[in-house]
């Protein structure tokens, strides 16, 4: 397509969209679905029309709009008033209060910290637009840096603008993106490949989901940039089979996609030329590693393999291959858009940008949220989550899932930082947050971890295979106060041993939440063992 | 510099100052100037998967430690292959070997002739600390020749390397995942009734411990042969 009929279609866009009085989005994403939201979506649309009001109000299913605990959500624009809990049976009263005020015993209130404190970038459209229709993303600049790159960029500029972005990958670990990308455009090759993980695994994570449900246009849009750059023609999407509708999005929002001409050959009118498929991953959470995925997509059984090569030299096919996790993709149009230098100025020096989190457990508000990075710990709980329920105390809160740790009170006002999140024994993460209050077991938690990472070994190294087991096992004997000190001491020993000698990453992270709940909650451990 | 590019290197290993190629990895260097890494899943002629850990080595100047058989040699490299923490992670690793299936040496046919056993008396494993987990584990005696008996398999998958590398049979694989991980034949069937399986045998002289074995072994009588394996590994890749 030629670059003229890109803006001529969103404008055309735009214009539509003012055309409409109200505009109510239903959201439709796996959270408010699972409230019965198509329900609402549906009767909503039946009332608008039977009221013949159909030519002033549009219905409109959209991502998540955040609070995911106050679901089913509604939001009535350009108001931008937001309904929660919203039943069939509120409908009728609903579309009805469009002429006069808002119900107000379903309002929910946007002056709250959740919605005040967040700052959007990976979820700018989510709660925006249709992510079924590819006419919304392009209203919204959406392929606006794809066409930059392709047609007022070298690759090594567009490289320089990720660098100076200092965007590092969100799956959990934070490497440099701009170095992850250098390395992969150096690889001498003639077929490179760009893969995006999607098979996001941590129990209560659903970060990814969420943006491939309400925006799957950003992903193949930071993909195709991605690609221009390191000079791929080929990318994959690994998503887990677990997420049915993230899947169906994106294959619908590919078919457009393609339809339209910004995948596929030249696109833009230019030689550059990138095609996506999807593969689906069939439920190993060893398949998010790197190599494992890889071997998944290659056919094979998803078993990790040494590093060196990485995938960057030796990845899918012995080719070389850039793998980046479904947020990282995401952030990269908006840097296109707006130049590395404004990305930079937001979160702080060593850790640019905004996290999506998936925040849940016990906290008041849960739900998807993006904050800047560098916001305390503290913040994230109490203004954003607005405290614990039912007047308990803060106990921990635990990132990084069965790879990260619990975080104690005494630490919450450090910043949102990789590097400081680290330091006290947890990881970034891919973003799910757990928040524990006073009736919590720091032993139980332990224990659900280890018992996860047991079943989700691949069990083709010892230490992880075997070592994961007898930890799991020693945590049983601790919780049921059948351990012994030495019991305690073996649990330790044998952390360090899973930790530093495991093949891959899975093994390598298993024993972080046995050691940070060791470190900072060691008094419940002892006074479960038998002296 | 692609890895096939041969430069040759000089390296330390264990203080000593030794030549090599740059293709070659750590233990292939090692054994070369015979210094000993304890390994149990690597065999010559066949892929690397560096599964076991008992061959990670420190490299001075890193703080991660790094699988022998599976790291190429780099100029310049100060390799220590014995420490005290390696010996504490070795025998730990040997320790989780054992308490994870049923090997008893004592009524065993490769007793004696047994990697696993001979990795443990070479590294001073007196006892195993770790609880024993005592699973309930099938053997499958079907096949006409041999038999295969899980409560000693320690999943080194030599056995599925050396008949899809070198046999090109693929009759074995890998089902199930973590603890409950089994060498299967062909899609979980009776060895015996597999249509794949050539009954050349080269699993049997493969295999690490008391798995697999001959019909007709008693206890200590199951020696190995494996000199076939390099020649044929040469042979394998002259032909392709």
């Amino acid at each position: 397509m030629m670059p003229e009929e890109l803006t001529e279609l969103a404008h055309k866009e735009q214009t539509d969209a003012q055309q409409w009085q109200h505009q109510i989005h239903v959201c439709t994403a796996t959270g408010c679905l699972s409230a019965q939201s198509d329900q609402v979506y549906t009767a909503l649309t039946r009332e608008v029309r039977d009221r013949g009001m159909d030519k002033t109000c549009r219905v409109k299913g959209v991502g998540c709009l955040g609070l995911c605990s106050a679901g089913p959500l509604v939001q009535v624009n350009p108001a931008g008033t937001l309904y929660q809990h919203v039943q069939v049976d509120d409908v009728p009263e609903l579309v009805q209060s469009l002429k006069h005020s808002p119900v107000e015993r379903l309002v929910c209130s946007t002056d709250i910290p959740f919605f005040q404190q967040q700052v959007k970038i990976v979820l700018a459209n989510a709660g925006n637009i249709d992510p079924e229709r590819i006419e919304e993303y392009l209203a919204v600049d959406g392929y606006q840096g794809l066409l930059q790159a392709v047609t007022e960029m070298t690759p090594s500029e567009v490289i320089s603008e990720v660098i100076h972005s200092g965007l590092r990958g969100r799956g959990g670990a934070g490497y440099p993106t701009g170095l992850k990308w250098t390395t992969v455009a150096k690889a001498d090759s003639h077929q490179k490949y760009v893969i995006c993980n999607a098979d996001e695994g941590d129990p209560g994570a659903f970060m990814d989901r969420n943006i491939l449900e309400s925006d799957p246009h950003c992903i193949i849009e930071g993909m195709a940039i991605a690609g221009y750059a390191v000079g791929a023609t080929q990318g994959y999407i690994y998503v887990r089979s677990e997420y049915p509708l993230a899947i169906k999005r994106l294959r619908n929002a590919l078919r457009r996609a393609e339809r339209l001409g910004v995948i596929g050959n030249n696109i833009f009118e230019s030689a550059f030329r990138f095609q996506i498929d999807v593969r689906l991953g069939a439920g190993a959470f060893v398949c998010g590693e790197e190599t494992a995925l890889i071997a998944s997509i290659e056919g094979r059984r998803g078993n990790p393999r040494p590093r060196p090569p990485y995938p960057a030299e030796a990845g899918l096919w012995g080719q070389p291959t850039l793998i980046n996790n479904v947020e990282t993709l995401a952030n990269i149009p908006a840097i296109l858009r707006n130049g590395g230098g404004w990305f930079a100025t937001i979160g702080s020096s060593q850790s640019t940008g905004t996290k999506v989190f998936a925040l849940t457990g016990k906290v008041n508000h849960g739900g998807l949220i993006e904050v800047p990075m560098g916001m305390s710990l503290r913040s994230i709980v109490f203004d954003i989550g607005g405290g614990i329920p039912n007047e308990l105390a803060f106990k921990a809160m635990q990132t990084g899932g069965p790879s990260g740790g619990c975080i104690p009170e005494t630490h919450l006002d450090m910043p949102t930082e990789y590097e400081t999140l680290n330091q006290i024994g947890s990881i970034m993460g891919s973003g799910g947050i757990i928040i524990m209050d006073e009736t919590s077991s720091m032993v139980d938690v332990a224990r659900f971890y280890m018992e996860f990472c047991q079943d989700e070994s691949c069990g083709k190294c010892v230490p992880c295979r075997v070592g994961t087991a007898q930890l799991a096992t020693l945590l049983t004997k601790i919780a049921e106060g059948m351990a012994t000190p030495e019991d305690l001491i073996l649990l330790e020993e044998l952390c360090d041993v899973v930790k530093h000698t495991s093949l891959c990453g899975l093994g390598q992270s298993a024993p972080n939440p046995v050691l940070s709940t060791l470190r900072f909650f060691r008094h419940e451990y002892l006074a479960h063992i038998r002296q | 510099m692609s890895r096939l590019s041969q430069q040759v290197v000089t390296l330390k290993i264990d203080g000593r100052d030794v030549g090599a190629r740059s293709n070659e990895t750590i233990l292939e260097v090692a054994h070369e100037n015979d210094i000993n890494i304890p390994s149990l899943c690597s065999v010559e002629g066949l892929s690397v998967v560096g599964s076991c850990r008992l061959c990670l080595v420190e490299v001075r100047g890193t703080s991660e430690l790094v699988s022998a058989c599976s790291t190429y040699v780099r100029e310049g490299m100060d390799i220590v292959t014995h420490s005290e923490r390696l010996s504490h992670y070795r025998q730990t690793i040997l320790s989780l070997f054992f308490s994870e299936r049923n090997h008893l040496c004592a009524v065993c046919v490769s007793n004696n002739h047994c990697e696993l056993q001979g990795q443990a008396q070479a590294l001073g494993l007196s006892h195993v600390e770790v609880a024993y987990r005592y699973p309930q584990l099938p053997v499958d005696a079907s096949h006409e020749r041999f038999v295969i008996d899980h409560n000693r398999c320690i999943l080194c998958t030599r056995c599925v390397r050396v008949c899809d590398e070198i046999e090109r049979a693929h009759t074995w694989d890998v089902a199930g995942r973590g603890v409950q991980a089994l060498v299967i034949t062909d899609l979980n069937e009776p060895w015996g009734s597999s249509e794949t399986c050539t009954s050349c045998g080269k699993c049997v002289q493969v295999c690490p411990t008391g798995a697999l074995f001959e019909k007709g072994k008693a206890v200590a009588e199951m020696s190995r042969r494996r000199r076939f394996l390099p020649y044929l590994a040469k042979t394998k890749e002259k032909s392709s």
